[in-house]
């Protein structure tokens, strides 16, 4: 393969706003200093967009807050380069200096709109006190309101005497760009600014972000891990790894024809919307050669393993003084859906659209109304202890790798539970299907006696797995099971869900956000919204010829990683 | 809100039944017989008989314990078999000065235990954190009588700069009051250092920062409203621990307040006063959480909108 070299920047470009140049950060450990950033270079050119990507742990967040004189005193220091902002350099700046520029001249928003705005303050006091602090008093409410009406909120005035619980996500992250933007800085730094917001609320805040940019003749650094979201907004992209930067690029030949290895698998990792156009079923997958002995016959059935009927939920008001119930709030209603053996019926839908609730309940775990059989017996109703042979057939695999691990219990330990309480094997034979387990998942049996935080984000998946396929199951429930792990570890713990159910002919039901993820693991597919189920039917009627509108504006809202593609923030 | 306050105002009212109850059948379950003690050693049986049936103690407990709750709905505390007057304006003439050392001693403590609390917070680690926490690990294991008698000793009678006892003046609440607040503050700088800095790791305190406020800014409009709201809830469930460190420093210091007063009446097992100081010390409990219940509120939108 022959590599053209990049044409070097013309000397008629204009001088860059923010320059990075040669910026290496230190952490104080327990065992000296050990290097977070080496070597970081990069240059923010007037009114561009210059997206820093990479995975978690790459760096792009501790460049951000030096950049912003934030990295924590006690752990992070900035050892060596310069971090220049109109020629000026801002490392070793003192404090009183920079504060002046921070909010000032570089603006930032965070990750999680849900907690950065302070919540006893209302909007009006939190967006006038940044104009107070950089540019007097005077007018202040005026610009506050100004700035609401620029980021486009509904109803700016009413939303000034508001405080940030009475407003939603999307809502709030438009009030943290607007005081972001308040003052005018020349750079704004977004940290993945929209990670945590549905897709559809995604695609309004990079629109909006565009168009402020053009508005405002912000520079903006965009950290984002989302390739989707480089596509779409990038005009130059520097991809992190492990505290460098591996590349550096404009975005059509980036995406088009990456020069590093990292770049390539990075790309290669990201599901792409519409990949599985065409065909009606999940890719297939090569089994590992470690045969494990499976209790029935491999391929897909005709079994129902999971059908529910009319199912809805609701959660109860508290009781009153007299224990009355207040007014119950109806999660799930109506829904009704089917899952044979060997399938996967992806559950997709925004935060809210009670997809989690509808998992659980179809496990039993929480109280419902309406029908579930699961693996032939009607649960309603049933006690605990008729329960629990069902609970054999069906397990569950949630989002967080860390947290539904118990940190005192060995890996071993944690995935023999479920044998132990059901009373399967001795203690000898028990051993033995660990050791299967963890080697089935591609671990290695020794791994056993370890402890959960000697594994990595995407280890400690596998053992969750590897936990639930214990009791050789008939259906797994994975409730958003990648949505917090790494896109590379991601299509690896996805490849191995479609090993498993191919050698083993498990039923999932995948609950995930993600529409390309869905689209890469399901048969068949449901659409939530509000409770209800919008659309039910294969992957391909879904995906190919929605009916209903909210399918297609979902479809629609997925930001695509291919920047020769981008639909999201100039369309309309 | 209205909703709110109803429903609590139904639920104190509950529990002070529910105080007076236990408090009435603890008392006459004593083996002291307060017709006994009344009718002096070298009384007769009859003696002792007729007294008893003058204070109505020979009736049976149920229905002592309806008569006291019929005259209590009336405001009426019953009469004092030592004082021989009745219990209701007996307390009520001590009540101010027992709410101005309990205003005077949750103040003290408050402003101490905030400012040391933020302040370790602030200097997490350091000389001056770990000099606040033993400083308040000491306060809050020193028994009250030890404090005030220390207080005692180097202010009034060494120093000179305070009276030793008694009431009336603004000298004469400051050692008192220090003997409260001095105890309460070790627990209240505990709290506020640990929400605070809780608060700072908080991503709006990001926000605040990357916003260009400065340090005081920050700290005290961002952090300090979001950290202090555990203090004000540990304020009602603090109070019936400050209540019984009320009765110590009211003895320590002969301060004429109910705490001196229930004292007395312990000693003489006179029923009615300790009734009625106990129930009054329990109406101050529940008024007492009440307060910090709504004061949280118009501190925190979150709670306001329930």
């Amino acid at each position: 393969m022959t590599l053209t070299p990049r044409p070097t920047p013309a000397l008629a470009l204009p001088a860059p706003v923010l320059e990075v140049a040669h910026l290496t950060v230190d952490a104080r450990t327990p065992a000296g200093l050990s290097r977070v950033l080496e070597d970081v270079s990069f240059a923010l050119r007037p009114g561009e967009t210059l997206c820093l990507a990479g995975e978690s742990g790459s760096g792009k967040s501790v460049t951000s807050l030096a950049i912003m004189g934030l990295l924590p005193k006690a752990s992070l220091r900035v050892t060596g380069g310069a971090i220049r902002l109109d020629g000026r350099d801002l490392v070793g700046l003192p404090e009183r200096a920079m504060r002046r520029l921070r909010g000032g001249e570089i603006g930032m928003i965070f990750q999680e709109p849900m907690t950065s705005l302070n919540p006893v303050m209302t909007i009006r006091d939190q967006l006038t006190e940044a104009i107070r602090v950089h540019q007097g008093a005077e007018d202040a409410l005026a610009r506050a309101r100004a700035m609401l009406e620029a980021v486009h909120i509904s109803d700016p005035a009413r939303r000034l005497g508001q405080y940030p619980h009475e407003l939603s996500g999307g809502m709030r992250q438009r009030v943290m760009i607007a005081m972001a933007l308040s003052c005018r800085p020349k750079v704004l730094i977004a940290d993945e600014p929209t990670t945590a917001l549905d897709v559809t609320v995604q695609a309004q805040i990079l629109k909006l972000m565009r168009e402020l940019k053009g508005e405002f003749g912000t520079s903006i650094i965009l950290i984002t891990h989302d390739m989707g979201v480089v596509a779409e907004m990038a005009d130059r992209v520097a991809v992190m790894k492990a505290g460098r930067i591996v590349e550096q690029a404009d975005v059509v030949p980036l995406f088009t024809a990456p020069r590093e290895a990292y770049t390539r698998e990075l790309l290669a990792a990201v599901p792409r919307l519409g990949a599985r156009a065409g065909t009606d079923g999940p890719p297939r997958v090569t089994p590992l050669p470690t045969r494990f002995e499976t209790g029935g016959e491999n391929e897909a059935g005709e079994e129902t393993v999971l059908s529910v009927h009319n199912l809805s939920v609701s959660y109860g008001g508290a009781r009153n003084l007299f224990g009355r119930r207040g007014e119950a709030q109806r999660a799930v209603e109506g829904v009704s859906f089917a899952l044979k053996r060997g399938r996967t019926l992806g559950l997709v839908g925004e935060s809210g659209s009670g997809k989690s609730t509808t998992g659980k309940a179809a496990l039993g775990l929480i109280p419902f109304t309406g029908e579930v059989v699961l693996d032939g017996t009607a649960i309603a109703g049933l006690s605990p202890r008729a329960m629990r042979p069902l609970r054999r057939a069906a397990q569950m695999i949630f989002q967080d790798p860390y947290a539904s691990l118990d940190p005192r219990m060995s890996v071993g330990a944690a995935i023999a539970e479920p044998l132990v309480i059901h009373g399967i094997g001795n203690r000898a034979e028990r051993r033995e299907r660990v050791a299967a387990l963890l080697r089935r998942v591609g671990l290695t049996a020794d791994h056993a006696t370890r402890y959960p935080h000697e594994f990595s984000g995407g280890q400690r998946q596998r053992i969750c797995i590897a936990r639930a396929l214990a009791l050789e199951p008939k259906l797994i429930v994975a409730d958003e099971s990648v949505a917090a792990l790494d896109v590379s570890v991601r299509a690896r713990v996805l490849d191995l869900m479609l090993e498993l159910q191919e050698t083993m002919g498990l039923a999932y039901l995948f609950i995930s956000h993600d529409m390309a993820v869905i689209e890469k693991m399901s048969h068949e597919v449901a659409v939530m919204r509000a409770g209800r189920l919008v659309e039910y039917g294969t992957r391909r009627a879904i995906f190919e010829a929605p009916h209903e509108a909210y399918t297609r504006e979902l479809i629609a809202a997925v930001p695509m990683p291919d920047p020769t593609r981008r639909h999201l923030a100039e369309a309309g | 809100m209205l909703a709110l306050l109803a429903k609590r105002l139904v639920q104190s009212a509950l529990i002070l039944l529910g105080v007076a109850a236990i408090t009435f059948v603890l008392l006459y379950a004593l083996p002291a017989d307060p017709a006994v003690l009344l009718a002096g050693r070298s009384a007769t049986a009859q003696t002792v008989a007729n007294i008893r049936h003058q204070l109505g103690l020979d009736q049976p407990l149920l229905v002592q314990f309806w008569h006291y709750l019929g005259n209590l709905l009336q405001g009426d505390l019953g009469r004092s078999f030592t004082q021989k007057t009745d219990v209701a304006p007996l307390i009520l003439a001590r009540l101010p000065a027992t709410l101005t050392l309990m205003a005077a001693g949750i103040a003290m403590e408050l402003v101490i235990g905030v400012s040391l609390g933020i302040l370790a917070a602030l200097r997490r680690g350091g000389l001056v954190d770990r000099l606040v926490m033993s400083l308040s690990f000491v306060g809050v294991s020193t028994p009250q009588f030890l404090v005030a008698l220390l207080l005692l000793y180097v202010f009034a009678a060494t120093l000179g700069w305070f009276p030793m006892s008694g009431y009336g003046t603004a000298a004469h609440i400051v050692l008192p009051a220090a003997t409260l607040g001095i105890l309460g503050a070790g627990w209240y700088a505990r709290i506020v250092r640990s929400s605070m800095i809780d608060v700072l790791n908080q991503d709006y305190v990001r926000t605040a920062r990357a916003k260009g406020l400065s340090r005081r800014r920050i700290v005290l409009r961002h952090a300090l409203p979001n950290a202090i709201l555990p203090a004000i809830a540990m304020i009602g469930i603090d109070i019936g621990q400050f209540m019984s460190g009320v009765v110590v420093v009211e003895a320590v210091y002969g301060w004429p307040g109910i705490g001196q007063l229930a004292w007395q009446a312990i000693q003489q097992v006179d029923i009615p006063i300790i009734m009625g100081v106990t129930l009054v010390s329990a109406a101050a409990i529940v008024i007492g959480n009440l307060v910090a219940d709504l004061t949280a509120p118009l501190i925190d939108p979150r709670i306001r909108a329930g």
